[in-house]
């Protein structure tokens, strides 16, 4: 709209042609196209956050070219106020994950960085398509790259936890792919995800095809019983495996319930949501007391995603504008909080050889700027006024509390409990009585390493102390949402044949499939 | 006219094939051990000449011509699947010239037979006769039988090709069966005259049942469908991996058309019958397939319990068709099968391709354990060989996951999503089995204990035989337009 310069297929085009080049150079040369290419696609998308209308209600940078003609794919792409923060984070979280596997991984460099970038390519691809087919193609293109990050350069378990990553995943995505095709038929033979949106289903369909999306989306975020995978993956992958996991593929399943579930299946979302939201009280109070229990860092900041993940879909599903922004908000600032956490325990991985809390007491004495960076990050994981996170969480739980108090309260037991692992984690492992044997190898902080940490926590004070211009450009495009929702409300009486609104949750039972239009 | 000229014309690519089989048979004895390849470039050469000839006839001919009164047809659909076989079967050749060599088998008809396994393929595709079908049909397999057997001095090729001709000659029984059943109530052969006395008979009759169900039974055991498969893994295993490769994508794809021609055209009328005896093969094939291939160790064995559960999805297109609802009236569903198996040559021709390459110690290594660390020795090869497991698995962007996409379409459209659910969820089983080898290669570190570690022998035909798999997986993955519209307009001649 604003622009007819391709950025978004550049977005999509530099980080592959960088994965084409590295096949040609040699292995060390490998780190610096890596950089080069992720570097260059931060620097294309950092014009867009200035170029973004934020009073703009419909999508900008938008691309569209025919792909496939029967049935009518497109090449399709834009943004709006809620995928921009996310391609934003994915474009600035990538040169960290190559600067942090500058040293770590030593075996086939060259393999490791064409898979990072190939795992970029993708990623963007699924926050800027808008052709629910092609979504699905980015969507599936980043199992088999993450599969390899985990499994080629993870820990000691990483087959089990490669695999495990790998079909959790696939059988959530399969059952999105049924819903997609339903969706063509029911919704006027298209896989335009905006003309979806406008369309209107019968009630029972819905219920159905939310089931489908929430196998793809709730696996990914994960929320809480599908949530098993995310220790695994994140112990056994290396660091920047799991940067990329923490900080942009769990974003994806909440970016999918805020972009398809709820503006397609509105009634669905609405009958659903006390479950969507106990489900999300649960991940919030599981998780952090998972993480309480924790002796391995990794698995602390794992079970800490599950939670403050919980308070992402917590937001979504309480459906409205305050909970859906702080959702948003906290998407980015999970991403950038924990990503940074992630890369804090690499860095020590690399010193010590031992991501256990044990192994690594008292670090503030001998690095001093690190311990610093790691409490500013678990500051702000726990939601510290003036870190980012205290915006989206609080923004979160005004949102609740409008819809129900006594979930309110219990998800802010979650902050609490946060509060409990993640300052009994910093007085041990910042404050505690040091292990004499190991505490005169520690070297501080590099300037390599050092310039990984403190775009994060730049961004965590910005964030914090002025959520405005983030809000400003979120808060557009979920006013469309909450509209898209309220206006396809009428579904269930244009659809008599749905058997209204009161028997719905009977109906979905007794309905066992789906059947093909006669148009 | 004493002399059918016009017949002649129409069926002139098989008379080439079949000619220039006879001639490499005859020429082989002739033929010097050094110049032995000769006579496969004599065979690609027929082919191009009949690619040519095929490709133009339709332009000429048009619509669709019948020659050998209404025996034989040359249309759109036959021109559709024998492009598809000229190129299968030229790959087969590029892909045995190195394989022959490396395993000892210096047998000059390879390549004969080859053609008449071809020859048999295109009458197969073209027959609107049951007879002339089953005369096809005869002829590809026991030219089968016979390449099974080739490599003489391995005991489990000669087992696999006892045990293929014993089960394929009772299964064309079967087929012979029904034909001859249906040839009782029609009086004819002709498809179009079976359908006829169908429509004027009406389907309830016990005989045309009877017989559909046994010529069902004698083309699933040519599709390898559950519970008709089980020769599949033995003859896979141990038939040369060349000739594998050939049955498993050209029999294959030859069968499914010969079988959606005579279902459609002559057994149309029993739509609503059959689609309920497929739907229910088309299930157990896919969830047998895949879930037996999980334990396999041997990679040929795994990759024939995957051609049986490809050709289960492949069946859901047919159900769908069967179905006949929707805009299209179920032509997409078969338009999503010639899709399907067109895609699916290219992936599972580049995985034997690359079995084919695989040395261990100058014998064939076929376990699965023997690509361990590939990807550190030859990362060419191991990443050539992840995209083929990538799109047998159905991965996008590969073309695996566009042959998918068509086939649950056609599903989803004949309001049978809940078939597409289940296949879905078994494709995820059949994502562990393939997994595994890339595990395997990319995962595992080599045992450093090994003298000889696997190695794959590279050769400048194979490495053609697989820039053109590679080529048509990641080409039709994400520009599957062309062949998409030519499958679709191919379909339409189909009635």
């Amino acid at each position: 709209m604003t622009s007819s310069f391709p950025w978004l297929s550049l977005l999509l085009v530099l980080p592959l042609a960088g994965a084409v080049v590295i096949y040609f150079v040699t292995e060390p040369a490998a780190r610096w196209i890596a950089l080069t290419a992720t570097l260059a696609d931060l620097f294309v998308a950092l014009p867009l956050w200035w170029l973004f209308d934020p009073q703009a209600s419909q999508m900008q940078f938008t691309e569209h070219v025919a792909w496939i003609t029967a049935p009518p794919i497109y090449y399709s792409l834009g943004l709006d106020g809620i995928s921009l923060p996310l391609v934003l984070m994915t474009a600035g979280i990538m040169p960290l994950c190559v600067l942090a596997s500058w040293n770590a991984i030593t075996t086939s460099i060259r393999g490791f960085m064409a898979v990072l970038l190939v795992m970029e390519t993708a990623m963007v691809g699924v926050f800027v398509a808008l052709d629910f087919v092609l979504f699905y193609v980015f969507w599936e293109a980043m199992l088999i790259p993450m599969y390899l990050l985990i499994g080629v350069w993870g820990g000691p378990n990483r087959l089990y936890a490669a695999i495990k990553f790998f079909l959790y995943t696939f059988v959530g995505s399969v059952l999105l792919l049924v819903a997609i095709l339903v969706l063509y038929f029911y919704g006027g033979h298209t896989f335009d995800i905006l003309a979806l949106n406008q369309g209107t289903y019968p009630a029972s369909l819905q219920m159905w095809l939310f089931l489908a999306f929430f196998a793809a989306f709730a696996v990914k975020v994960p929320m809480f019983p599908f949530h098993t995978w995310l220790p695994d993956a994140h112990v056994e992958a290396p660091t920047a495996g799991s940067v990329i996991l923490a900080s942009i593929l769990l974003k994806m399943g909440t970016y999918g319930f805020l972009r398809f579930s709820l503006p397609m299946l509105p009634d669905a979302s609405r009958i659903l949501t006390p479950m969507m939201v106990a489900l999300s009280i649960i991940a919030i109070i599981y998780g952090a007391y998972m993480a309480l229990a924790q002796v391995d860092l990794k698995k602390l900041i794992a079970y800490s995603s599950v939670s403050h993940m919980g308070f992402v879909t917590l937001g979504l599903f309480v459906l409205n504008q305050q909970g859906i922004e702080g959702a948003v908000l906290q998407m980015v600032n999970h991403g950038i909080t924990t990503g940074a956490l992630f890369l804090c325990v690499g860095i020590i991985y690399e010193r010590t050889h031992s991501r256990l809390i044990a192994d690594n007491v008292g670090l503030a004495a001998p690095m001093p700027q690190y311990a610093a960076l790691l409490v500013i990050f678990a500051l702000s994981s726990l939601g510290l006024p003036g870190t980012n996170s205290f915006v989206g969480e609080f923004l979160v739980l005004v949102g609740t509390f409008l819809w129900s108090k006594v979930a309110t309260a219990f998800a802010s037991l979650g902050i609490i409990l946060a509060a409990v692992y993640l300052l009994w984690m910093v007085q041990r492992v910042v404050f505690g009585v040091p292990s004499p044997h190991h505490l005169p190898k520690l070297k501080d902080l590099n300037h390599r390493e050092f310039a990984t940490l403190v775009p994060l926590v730049l961004l965590i004070f910005w964030i914090g102390l002025f959520p405005n211009p983030f809000v400003s450009r979120v808060h557009q495009s979920v006013t469309n949402t909450i509209a898209s929702m309220s206006r396809a409300k009428v579904a269930p009486t244009a659809h008599p044949s749905a058997g209204g609104a009161a028997p719905l949750l009977v109906d979905s039972g007794a309905q066992p499939k789906t059947q093909g239009p006669s148009r | 006219m004493s002399l059918y000229g016009a017949d002649l014309l129409a069926l002139l690519p098989e008379l080439i094939v079949a000619a220039a089989a006879c001639l490499i048979i005859a020429l082989d004895p002739v033929t010097p051990a050094s110049r032995q390849d000769l006579l496969a470039w004599l065979s690609v050469g027929a082919l191009a000449l009949c690619l040519g000839i095929t490709g133009g006839q339709i332009n000429v001919l048009n619509d669709r011509v019948s020659a050998f009164s209404e025996l034989v047809v040359v249309d759109a659909y036959a021109r559709f699947w024998k492009i598809l076989l000229y190129g299968v079967t030229g790959l087969t050749i590029f892909m045995s010239l190195p394989y022959l060599k490396a395993e000892r088998i210096h047998l000059g008809e390879y390549y004969g037979f080859i053609l008449l396994a071809l020859s048999g393929m295109m009458v197969m595709v073209s027959g609107v006769d049951l007879l002339t079908i089953y005369l096809g049909t005869e002829l590809m397999s026991l030219s089968l039988y016979v390449m099974t057997g080739l490599n003489r001095s391995k005991p489990r090729s000669l087992e696999a090709a006892a045990k293929y001709f014993v089960l394929g000659s009772f299964s064309s029984g079967i087929l012979l069966y029904g034909i001859s059943l249906l040839y009782g109530m029609a009086g004819s052969t002709r498809l179009v005259s079976i359908a006829g006395a169908i429509a004027t008979r009406g389907t309830d009759e016990p005989l045309v049942l009877i017989a559909t169900i046994l010529i069902a039974v004698g083309f699933s055991f040519k599709l390898a469908a559950v519970p008709f498969h089980m020769w599949t893994p033995d003859v896979y295993q141990g038939a040369p991996t060349s000739v594998t490769a050939f049955m498993a994508v050209a029999a294959k794809a030859a069968s499914f058309a010969a079988f959606m021609r005579v279902f459609v055209e002559g057994l149309g009328g029993l739509k609503s019958d059959w689609s309920v005896l497929f739907l229910i093969i088309s299930v157990v094939t896919l969830v047998l397939g895949n879930v037996v291939a999980i334990v396999q160790t041997n990679i040929k064995r795994m990759l024939a319990y995957s051609s049986i559960a490809h050709a289960g999805y492949a069946l859901i297109g047919f159900v769908a068709a069967g179905r006949g609802v929707g805009a299209s009236g179920g032509m997409t569903g078969l338009a999503s099968i010639m899709i399907y198996l067109t895609l699916y040559s290219f992936m599972t021709f580049g995985a034997f391709a690359v079995i084919g390459m695989l040395r261990k110690s100058g014998i064939e290594g076929e376990e699965i354990e023997d690509f361990t660390g590939l990807a550190k020795r030859q990362p060419l090869a191991a990443f050539l060989m992840l995209v083929f497991m990538g799109s047998l698995a159905g991965i996008p962007p590969t073309a695996g996951f566009i042959g998918k996409f068509y086939v649950f379409m056609a599903a989803v459209e004949a309001g049978l999503a809940w078939l597409a659910a289940i296949a879905l969820i078994f494709a995820v089983v059949s994502a562990y089995y393939y997994m595994r080898v890339v595990m395997v290669m990319y995962m595992r570190e080599p045992d450093p204990s090994s003298v000889a570690p696997p190695r794959l022998a590279t050769s400048p035909a194979l490495s053609f035989v697989l820039a053109c798999a590679v080529a048509g997986v990641i080409l039709f993955g994400l520009f599957p337009s062309p062949l998409v519209s030519f499958a679709l307009q191919s379909v339409l001649t189909l009635k």
